[in-house]
């Protein structure tokens, strides 16, 4: 079993650090220590992390943040961050209003 | 669904060649990028680029931009701008925001060419406004025509920090620091000796503690790190800074590909994630293809061969051409890539210390440790030669995939050989003409004209200069050293300019004739 699902693995306590309240996904505004909290309330992969805080979820979607994100989560759990898989990629690939989202352009018979 | 022979995602150095060789064969290529306007990185490339002619060395990245456009609109590809691919989708499915409307499209076959995004490093302030990346300050200056700042500090001693700094300084913004985590310099050599001789210092084993600023940046501190990467104490230094540069590295933009369903790694030597594929670019998904950045980082002259490789490839793949044109144009292509990833920078020697150069020459430590060769170290590399008149100085002293110094000689004084990464040698019977094509040729900017006794007790160099105001002639001001100190008073003899140097004026000074061998830029005196 990879080590980041064995989830017996006793990883420690939460440890307060000086710069936990730096911002580190801007776009949602969630500091280093809200990403190193949600790890030792048992989010070990990007997927769950990205789920319960939203790290990667605005403006940017995540392209500024998801490495940063990534090293922070491994060293919590004490792996490479090579070691956890990126968190799942999605449409749409950037963000985008609604109404043009759902505004699907018109065919005009161009079957070739 | 409208149908496409070649869907190309991203029209940078490796889509659009990619689509040109595609194009080309008969195929029906569209190529979607989403910026406003084509060319990925290659219009803010305002230098001249290194390698051999056929990697269009010492033409200007943006001209490069130009050539590719013309090539691909000549070759009957359709370019989609303002076009982001939001999903790629089973059985190669694109959509594709353009405009305020989605559309759907149908590729027989895909080439993803979506380059890379720029890395960030976290420090206290680093949300500051003022905080920025260096692509993004060559995306004001060179795009836009917008200074970034007015005194920048910069993080990163790659090629990009050391090729964005230069162009801050030519854009008149005083680059305060050139600082790097790392022991060594990461990029070339001529790089960071253009910039270090113009006055920037340099600070290796150096990060940043703290951006400084309440509602913007107004300054910096760094400090010395040990090789563990830690702060060691009292060693921090502060910088009045408006602008904080980051160029620590770039990360694949292969997002598209992991929806795609391709088989992906996390290859650290690539850059991060990266799709398992072939090395013509062939993904885990059959007609699905990679080029450039996405595939794994490296630089522009690559990307645009491996362009062309997935655009052959493609069209072998859905019978435009036989598997023999493939093979013979393949094995071509694969010469000009090794051409350059050779040498002391090749992708093959990332993260190994290189201690001579492959003459079995030292290699210059205070190059790699302070951005500039020491007077002491100058004299053992090939370049450097003594005689009589006017005659070329090459101060190329590490092993770079690059020619166009050979080429440019009318008078054939200069040679590298067979070998594209030998150190470049003024022949023995050189007769130089004084004609400064081997200085406006270098893409390093490392070439000088030196005339080391010129009977009156004063000596001449010419140098590459590419900034501005051009100084007049008989212009009063000093001389700087490699390491961008004082080193004499020096007079303006002449600034040349032609068509043939592209832009690079040779500037001549006139300096007291001991320090012919030092004195390696000029600076107007301040009024």
């Amino acid at each position: 079993m990879n080590s980041v699902n064995d989830r017996s693995r006793d990883i420690g306590p939460f440890v307060p650090g000086p710069d936990d309240d730096m911002l580190i996904c801007r776009c949602e505004e969630i500091t280093k220590g809200e990403i190193r909290k949600a790890v030792h309330e048992g989010m070990w992969t990007m997927t769950e992390i990205r789920r319960y805080l939203r790290t990667g979820m605005g403006l940017c979607q995540g392209q500024t943040c998801s490495k940063l994100v990534k090293g922070i989560v491994a060293r919590e759990l004490g792996i490479s961050p090579g070691e956890l898989e990126p968190a799942t990629s999605r449409v749409p690939m950037r963000p985008i209003e609604m109404r043009i989202f759902a505004n699907e352009a018109k065919e005009v018979g161009d079957h070739e | 669904m409208k149908r496409f022979d070649l869907i190309i995602v991203g029209a940078g150095p490796s889509g659009l060649s990619a689509a040109i060789e595609a194009a080309k064969r008969g195929l029906d290529v569209v190529v979607f990028d989403e910026n406003e306007k084509p060319g990925g990185q290659l219009f803010k490339q305002i230098h001249k680029f290194f390698g051999s002619k056929e990697h269009r060395a010492k033409v200007r990245g943006f001209v490069i931009g130009e050539q590719l456009l013309k090539e691909a609109d000549e070759a009957g590809v359709k370019v989609v701008l303002n076009a982001t691919v939001i999903g790629l989708y089973q059985d190669k499915e694109v959509v594709v925001k353009i405009g305020e409307e989605i559309s759907h499209y149908k590729g027989d076959s895909i080439i993803i060419a979506t380059g890379a995004a720029e890395n960030m490093v976290t420090f206290p302030g680093w949300t500051l406004p003022g905080v920025i990346g260096a692509g993004a300050a060559q995306t004001m200056m060179n795009l836009h025509g917008v200074l970034p700042g007015k005194k920048v500090l910069m993080l990163g001693s790659g090629n990009v920090g050391l090729v964005v700094s230069f162009q801050l300084l030519q854009c008149g913004c005083e680059v305060v620091a050139l600082v790097d985590a790392a022991p060594r310099v990461g990029g070339y050599g001529v790089h960071a000796a253009k910039v270090a001789r113009t006055g920037v210092p340099f600070f290796l084993s150096h990060t940043i503690v703290k951006a400084e600023g309440d509602e913007a940046v107004s300054g910096v501190t760094i400090a010395e790190v040990d090789d563990k990467f830690q702060f060691i104490p009292g060693t921090e230094k502060h910088f009045d800074v408006d602008t904080i540069c980051l160029a620590v590295g770039l990360s694949p933009m292969s997002q598209l590909l992991k929806m795609a369903g391709a088989k992906m790694e996390d290859n650290p030597r690539r850059g991060g994630q990266v799709p398992i594929c072939d090395e013509y670019g062939r993904t885990s998904i059959e007609g699905v293809f990679v080029a450039g950045d996405v595939s794994g980082i490296e630089e522009a002259s690559s990307a645009m061969i491996e362009g062309r490789m997935a655009g052959i490839v493609a069209a072998e793949y859905l019978g435009y051409i036989e598997k023999e044109e493939l093979d013979s144009k393949l094995k071509e292509l694969d010469c000009a890539l090794d051409g350059l990833r050779q040498g002391m920078f090749a992708p093959s020697n990332r993260g190994k210390a290189i201690e001579k150069t492959e003459e079995g020459i030292d290699i210059s430590t205070n190059l790699l440790k302070k951005g500039y060769i020491a007077d002491d170290e100058i004299e053992r590399f090939p370049g450097i030669t003594h005689r009589k008149g006017i005659h070329p100085v090459i101060e190329c002293t590490q092993n770079i995939p690059c020619n166009p110094c050979q080429d440019a000689c009318p008078k054939k004084c200069i040679s590298i050989g067979e070998n594209i990464t030998s150190l470049p040698i003024v022949l023995q019977d050189c007769d130089c003409i004084n004609c400064g094509m081997c200085v406006a040729s270098c893409s390093g900017q490392a070439i000088f004209l030196v005339d080391e006794d010129c009977g009156d007790g004063t000596a001449t160099v010419t140098l590459p200069y590419e900034f501005l105001p051009i100084p007049a002639e008989g212009t009063k001001g000093i001389a700087l050293g490699r390491d961008g100190n004082k080193v004499c008073e020096a007079t303006v003899v002449s600034v040349k300019t032609a068509k043939a140097f592209d832009k690079t004026n040779l500037l001549t000074m006139r300096i007291p004739k001991e320090y012919a061998m030092s004195a390696r830029f000029f600076k107007a005196e301040e009024a």
